[in-house]
């Protein structure tokens, strides 16, 4: 009977692990000739349109616009791949610096110390109508390698 | 004084105690609460349990009254919060209490742990004592974690990030423990609703159980008395648990609640500008309880981690647990257990240590205690702010955008495109930075466009850039701040 119950108690409060969540799609960050000249980092603000449970928001995603290489930008997610935190670009080191257990990436978002098992994770972009684009996404914490989730 | 063990006193009686002992069999209830024998006498290092007792019931009244405003909802939880704290009559000293009230849990769980250690009080058939004793420090630490949340200010957010991610290094179930406890990936409304549901009903519900267990399991086992006393068999005159220890427990629980009370009274806690997320100039800091092992993960990496995050403390909290069944001698004097004493005391050294190395670090850092000093600055600004319901321009910014003239809808696109709602909140409602909403929106366009270009000392001083946008756009930016409301 009690094991009976529990069937849906549990289905019911995991729900969210297996409810099908709504593909995140591409968000503007600005126009290409905004960034041609960039010397360093730069960051962006991006607007994604995405459901929290019962709401739609829109919500305010900050990243990292690089300085681009051969004309390709390169577009990084400013969280943390040890435990999340939002990482500051500092201005004067020209360096990323984690304000939670002091990871440090260099100007290109590569590892320099700290416990950070990976660099900083790079998010998927285009360009369209020379407008770039990007598609915002959270990778596993606290492993060597980029795995997106969900 | 102590004295020997006795049968019981004969109560004196009315007639109303008999009519109700006949039928509830209240006097020998109260015998047993009451009459507990103490070997050895009463103590003040005995008074820790009981207030602990008093803090858990402080601690779930002043709750119950805070859910009468609160709502769980990401929202919501921060407006109802700063409506309880700014509005609500009593509200800020009340909230205070329970925050306070929560500290205060973990340093007297802290001194009853420490007692019972030096004391060898789990010694002689007392392991399930001592475990159920684990499990509650366990449930107590899960109830400050899942109640740090629940303002959904920045602290409270970006610790909570910190915190859940760290289940991700749990081998094989990790990431799913981490999606369970948040609702999915991301921190959101689920998140508030499951910490919500974990703190008032789950927690509780598990902690008053485990305190039953753990009075029942005391009471079975009898006091232990002093360190000298035979753990199994105590051979000291005892002493009734009243009216001496309970009057030793009443004043230490009496002088809990002068001190929480002033305290909430002088130095009300203070609640931060909204979660933020877009915010990457945020430094976050947990608890000052949890700052040891926040220390802690700085120094494990890579591969390394999972030995920091999760063997050592596991190992740490096995140890623990399992104190009664390693240390078996009945000896229970601390200086005849050099070996016990000297592994509590450095573990103890090593927690001090690390939180003290914690905040050193944090204060010879000039940028972290530039922003701490910013973030500080952003809490007392808000706290000075008068209470914004919900539906005005912080809470939702459609209202706003559906009145904008043409030129200050261009004036948005700037706004957000120049990324100023990532420090000044969307629509201006304040974050990192200033609200721009009242006073700001309320200066002359000249002196606006002026600052927008050429930020004064005080603005660059909390990391405002000169706007580099053409006239145009800096008149639609100013028409924009001026339209906030």
């Amino acid at each position: 009977m009690g094991a009976a119950l529990a069937v849906p108690l549990i289905r019911f409060a995991l729900h969210p692990l297996v409810a099908t969540t709504t593909k995140i799609g591409w968000s503007d960050v600005g126009k290409l000739d905004e960034f041609t000249s960039l010397t360093a980092p730069v960051k962006k603000v991006i607007q994604v349109e995405q459901r929290d449970a019962w709401r739609k928001i829109i919500s305010d995603k900050p990243v990292y616009v690089m300085p681009p290489k051969d004309g390709v930008v390169r577009v990084l997610s400013p969280i943390c791949p040890h435990l999340g935190c939002s990482i500051p670009w500092n201005e004067e080191k020209q360096e990323f610096i984690c304000p939670c257990h002091a990871a440090v990436f260099d100007k290109n978002g590569a590892l320099v110390s700290g416990p950070s098992p990976r660099a900083m994770d790079d998010l998927e972009t285009k360009v369209e109508n020379g407008v770039v684009q990007v598609r915002y996404q959270y990778f596993r914490q606290l492993i060597p390698q980029k795995e997106p989730l969900s | 004084m102590p004295e020997a063990p006795e049968k019981q006193l004969p109560r004196k009686r009315g007639r109303f105690f008999e009519w109700l002992d006949r039928r509830t069999g209240i006097d020998s209830l109260l015998h047993e609460a009451l009459d507990e024998p103490i070997p050895g006498g009463a103590r003040w290092a005995y008074v820790f349990g009981s207030v602990l007792l008093f803090l858990f019931i402080s601690q779930t009244i002043t709750g119950v009254f805070l859910a009468l405003y609160y709502v769980p909802s990401a929202i919501s939880a921060h407006t109802t919060v700063a409506y309880i704290v700014k509005e609500v009559t009593g509200g800020s000293f009340l909230r205070s209490l329970h925050a306070y009230g929560s500290s205060a849990v973990v340093i007297v769980v802290f001194l009853h742990l420490m007692q019972t250690y030096m004391y060898g009080a789990y010694k002689g058939r007392r392991e399930l004592l001592w475990i159920s004793g684990c499990f509650l420090l366990g449930l107590m630490l899960a109830m400050a974690f899942t109640g740090y949340l629940l303002p959904w200010d920045q602290k409270a957010y970006f610790a909570t990030t910190v915190g859940t991610n760290m289940a991700s290094d749990i081998p094989f179930v990790g990431t799913w423990m981490k999606r369970f406890m948040r609702g999915g990936d991301e921190m959101g409304t689920l998140t508030i609703s499951r910490f919500f549901v974990a703190h008032v009903f789950v927690l509780p519900g598990i902690l008053i159980a485990f305190i039953a267990g753990h009075v029942y399991l005391f009471r079975k086992a009898g006091a232990a008395g002093p360190p000298s006393e035979d753990p199994v068999t105590p051979k000291l005159p005892t002493e009734r648990f009243y009216p001496k220890q309970v009057v030793m427990d009443t004043i230490v629980a009496l002088l809990m609640i002068l001190i929480l009370g002033s305290i909430a009274h002088f130095w009300p806690m203070e609640l931060g500008p909204k979660a933020n997320p877009a915010d990457t100039q945020y430094v976050p800091r947990p608890e000052w309880y949890y700052l040891p092992i926040f220390q802690w993960l700085k120094y494990w990496r890579g591969p390394y981690a999972i030995i920091g995050i999760i063997v050592i403390p596991t190992i740490t909290a096995a140890l623990l647990v399992l104190v009664p069944f390693i240390d078996r001698r009945l000896e229970r004097r601390p200086w005849r257990r050099p070996i016990a004493v000297g592994v509590f005391l450095l573990i103890l050294a090593g927690f001090v240590g690390m939180g003290v190395m914690s905040i050193r670090d944090d204060q010879r850092d000039p940028s972290i205690a530039k922003q701490v000093a910013k973030q500080h600055q952003a809490t007392e600004e808000f706290m000075r702010e008068p209470f914004e319901p919900l539906g005005a321009a912080s809470a939702l910014s459609a209202p706003v955008v559906t009145v904008l003239d043409p030129v200050a809808a261009a004036g948005k696109k700037v706004f957000e495109a120049e990324s100023c709602d990532a420090c000044h909140g969307e629509g201006g409602s304040g974050g990192a930075a200033m609200k721009l909403t009242g006073q700001v929106a309320a200066m002359p366009a000249e002196e606006l466009s002026k600052l927008l270009k050429q930020p004064n000392a005080q603005m660059s001083e909390g990391g405002m850039q000169p706007i580099a946008v053409s006239d145009e756009e800096l008149k639609a930016l100013v028409a924009y701040i001026k339209s906030l409301k």
